[in-house]
């Protein structure tokens, strides 16, 4: 069997294996399964809304996707994607909901850059640390999660909240505001916004950074082997550097999608929000390429948003959805037995 | 004649690939017969075969005489036929003990019974001379105790049948004179030994009877006191190989490399390289010779700017380089060949083409404005490839899938390309076989005829002594003398790097 085909296939087989086995234990659990799957695809493809509110929950676990694969293809694993993404959040809320009378062209751009400055700032300590002192950025990185949540909550509460004792800042000006009449129109009041493509022109700067510019050469050089770079003289510890603040950016931007976006708003926060971590399996079922993130984001955030539909349509508990997606997640990780289990059966077939 | 272990007419493929083309070789009792073959030749596909990791197309294998069907390992060791790998398969963490027993413990009351084991491991220790520390950890011992724990592992599984894979790569000198008396002492017990090799000399010193194999074809079957290593070179690499490699006189000119009172401390802060000097000029080959761990790796990474220089000057075409960047040092031309080709000299998980430009990815034409040129770095690839016959799989082929030699051989095609008025060469030939020796010795000369100047450290004796015009020797971060190849013997260079000067005698002249 050729690689490319394999390629297409093996995912694809994961996939259905998945369904399959969520389907029986939905089965053995005492529900209808082809009820509980029609109500999963329904919750994503039944009406313009819910359409709208998957890209939605899609459009920042592509960003966060691609901060941690980035991260890994420089050979760093930036855990702290989730403590970026509310920094940058928090940023973008802060230039959306200041300097009043800016144009849309310069307030916009402005605010998601914010962010990216944000995300950027705050995966820099964690470089620093394993550029000079071979501090593991895993460590640092969980760290400043904590910290990153604690300090926006006491900045949010205490420099932007609206007053009279709510925990919300304002809403971003509209010159700051990713969303659009239409979308909202075109969606069933949906929150459809035009983060989707800021989403998809961070995986082309995503792909073009690493494939083909000089300085993603260099990253994944030191990244691969730091030795072998250190003595064809490259600077790795600038190295580190830069790619843990590359990788915080994508995060940054990740926060403003909701900032600006999807929420229009930053509150304080009782916890972490997930889009991190979420970042982490899509980076890491995506191969880590520009192309496999998206395609990974669109299947977790359809799975996330579609399966909200299913305790609704098939009394299949929320619990119980957990359980079939996490599954079928399990068959696309382990894409290794499944290679092996083609392998086995076209080498049966051609003999 | 009672053979342990025959094997007859083995024929692997892999895909349109022939690996081993009906070849056949047959193991008396007690002889420790050596598989000899280049890189790539077909040994460790035989020996996965008779392991059980491989099943042949065709052709049977038989264990004292009886038909045998291996199909996995454990069946293998069952017949009593065991592994010692050149990788070792060893859990760090764990204890010598602990991997030895590992898979096979001894159960006493639901526990494993590490006191029996180690009370039979002692056993083991002392009837075959393997001396081993059961409760030391495998990450704190040595490479050379390493291999033992992995003899020992084979025996402790009854193993009547030992296949040693490439043992001496990764030993030390001294190590490996330790694994021959080793092999011996099986072989005195009644044990039988194969050993895949591509090193002449072991062959010669060890073994009964050889068998060699090349391109995936058996070749011959000699026995070793009735043959030398010349017959058994020609017939591994199917022409006359010269082990003196030929080459004019030298005809150095101006000093290129200059090395004055030079400090460089090691990761302890201790000094290593200590007060040196030397110099190479153009157009001359200077070897280090030298005991590893003498100074020569903090010497190297002190010239290539990877090291802090403590004190000192070094001058490269005329410019102090002692406090410069690796990348200014490659500018102002210097070439390193590394001695880890694959810590340092490549990055293996990159296609071959961007390990080609990993010193000049930055300049024109593969770099235009911050983006790279795939097109121009992909052509360069291609005519270093075929200028210095780089054999790869594919074109882009990731540098892990090369083979050792044809990695070196990018590695020199690389640092050559750019020019380097200074060459240094670092244990270039580690781990190759003799035609990839025989290569790499000529391009280092060919670069000296060109009126390069070429430093080359190496630990072997024979190599210092074939390819150098002058030898500097290097004890104890010092050079202890300078003497020249065709006056001295490599008896007079051991005593040197020994620290024992010679008595002054008809030497050629230095500075």
């Amino acid at each position: 069997m050729n690689s490319t085909l394999k390629s297409i296939l093996v995912p694809i087989v994961a996939i259905l294996l998945g369904f399959l086995v969520g389907g029986i234990i939905m089965i053995l659990c005492g529900y209808d399964a082809i009820l509980g799957y029609q109500s999963l695809f329904n919750g994503i493809f039944s009406n313009s809304y819910f359409m709208g509110e998957s890209i939605v929950k899609i459009t920042p676990l592509i960003l966060s996707g691609l901060a941690v694969a980035f991260a890994f293809r420089t050979g760093l694993f930036n855990i702290g994607v989730e403590g970026q993404f509310i920094v940058g959040w928090t940023a973008a809320v802060y230039v959306g909901t200041h300097f009043e009378g800016l144009s849309k062209v310069v307030h916009l751009p402005l605010a998601i850059l914010a962010a990216a400055v944000g995300g950027a700032l705050w995966a820099l300590l964690p470089g620093i640390l394993k550029a000079y002192l071979r501090v593991h950025e895993v460590v640092v990185t969980i760290m400043m999660n904590y910290i990153a949540l604690h300090v926006t909550n006491w900045f949010i509460q205490e420099k932007m909240a609206a007053g009279g004792g709510t925990n919300t800042s304002e809403r971003v000006f509209q010159t700051a505001s990713l969303s659009w009449k239409q979308f909202s129109d075109w969606t069933a009041f949906s929150r459809l916004h035009w983060g989707i493509l800021v989403a998809l022109i961070a995986a082309l700067i995503y792909w073009f950074i690493l494939e083909k510019s000089k300085v993603g050469y260099e990253l994944r050089s030191v990244g691969f082997n730091h030795h072998a770079s250190q003595y064809a003289g490259m600077n790795v510890s600038k190295n580190i550097i830069l790619a843990m603040l590359i990788s915080g950016a994508f995060a940054g931007v990740a926060g403003a999608m909701e900032g600006l976006g999807t929420f229009q708003y930053a509150a304080v926060k009782g916890g972490f929000t997930g889009v991190g971590f979420t970042g982490i399996a899509t980076a890491f079922i995506g191969a880590n390429t520009a192309l496999g993130v998206v395609l990974a984001s669109f299947l977790f955030g359809g799975l996330q948003f579609g399966s909200l539909n299913m305790p609704y349509n098939s009394q299949v508990p929320t619990e119980l959805v957990a359980v079939v997606i996490a599954l079928i997640i399990y068959f696309i990780a382990s894409n290794y037995s499944i290679r092996t289990l083609l392998d086995k059966i076209f080498t049966k077939g051609a003999k | 004649m009672e053979y342990v272990i025959e094997m007859l007419n083995i024929r692997k493929e892999f895909g349109n690939f022939v690996a081993n083309d009906n070849i056949t070789l047959q193991l008396k009792k007690g002889e420790i017969h050596a598989l000899l073959g280049e890189n790539g030749a077909g040994k460790s596909t035989l020996m996965n075969v008779l392991f059980g990791l491989y099943q042949p197309e065709a052709g049977e294998i038989r264990v004292k005489g009886k038909k045998v069907n291996i199909s996995n390992p454990n069946v293998a060791n069952d017949l009593g036929i065991g592994m010692v790998h050149q990788h070792f398969m060893l859990v760090p963490p764990f204890t010598v003990a602990e991997n030895i027993i590992l898979g096979k413990e001894p159960i006493k009351n639901t526990m494993v019974d590490i006191k029996s084991a180690i009370k039979k491991l002692k056993e083991l220790s002392v009837s075959y001379g393997l001396d081993i520390d059961p409760n030391a950890k495998v990450s704190n011992i040595s490479v050379g105790m390493q291999q033992r724990v992995e003899i020992i592992k084979t025996l402790y599984r009854g193993a009547e049948i030992l296949i040693f894979d490439e043992p001496t790569a990764v030993l030390t000198p001294q190590e490996i004179v330790e694994l021959i008396q080793i092999m011996k002492n099986l072989v005195n017990e009644g044990k039988s030994i194969i050993i895949i090799t591509h090193k002449l000399k072991e062959i010669m010193e060890v073994s009964d009877r050889v068998t060699v194999i090349r391109k995936g074809k058996g070749i011959k079957t000699l026995v070793t006191a009735e043959t030398n290593e010349n017959e058994l070179a020609s017939l591994m690499v199917g022409r006359e190989v010269s082990f003196k490699t030929d080459k004019i006189q030298s005809n150095p000119t101006e000093e290129t490399l200059t090395i004055k009172n030079l400090n460089v401390k090691d990761n302890r802060g201790l000094l290593a390289v200590k007060n040196f000097s030397l110099s190479v000029r153009a157009g001359e080959i200077v070897g280090i010779a030298g005991i590893d761990g003498n100074g020569q790796s903090e010497l190297i990474e002190a010239l290539t700017g990877l090291r802090k220089v403590d004190s000192g000057v070094i001058t490269i075409n005329g410019r102090d380089t002692s406090k410069l960047k690796p990348r200014k040092i490659t500018e102002i031309g210097l070439g390193h060949i590394p001695s880890d080709r694959h810590k340092h000299g490549l990055v293996l998980d990159f296609p071959m083409p961007e390990n080609y430009v990993l010193q000049t990815y930055y300049k024109k034409p593969f770099n235009r404005s911050g983006i790279l040129n795939f097109a121009e770095i992909n052509k360069k690839a291609k005519q270093l490839a075929e200028e210095f016959d780089v054999r790869t799989p594919s074109e882009k082929a990731l540098a892990r899938s090369l083979s050792g030699g044809n990695q070196q051989k990018a590695i020199i095609a690389r640092e050559v390309d750019r020019n380097p008025s200074i060459l240094i060469a670092s244990q270039p030939t580690r781990g190759l076989d003799v035609g990839a020796i025989e290569y790499i010795h000529h391009r280092l000369i060919e670069q000296r005829d060109k009126g390069k100047a070429v430093l080359l450290v190496s630990f072997e004796l024979e190599e210092i002594m074939n390819v150098s015009d002058r030898i500097a020797v290097m004890y104890e971060g010092n050079i202890i003398d300078i003497v020249d190849p065709k006056m001295t013997t490599e008896q007079e260079l051991g005593l040197l790097m020994a620290g024992k000067k010679l008595e002054p005698k008809g030497e050629s002249a230095h500075e």
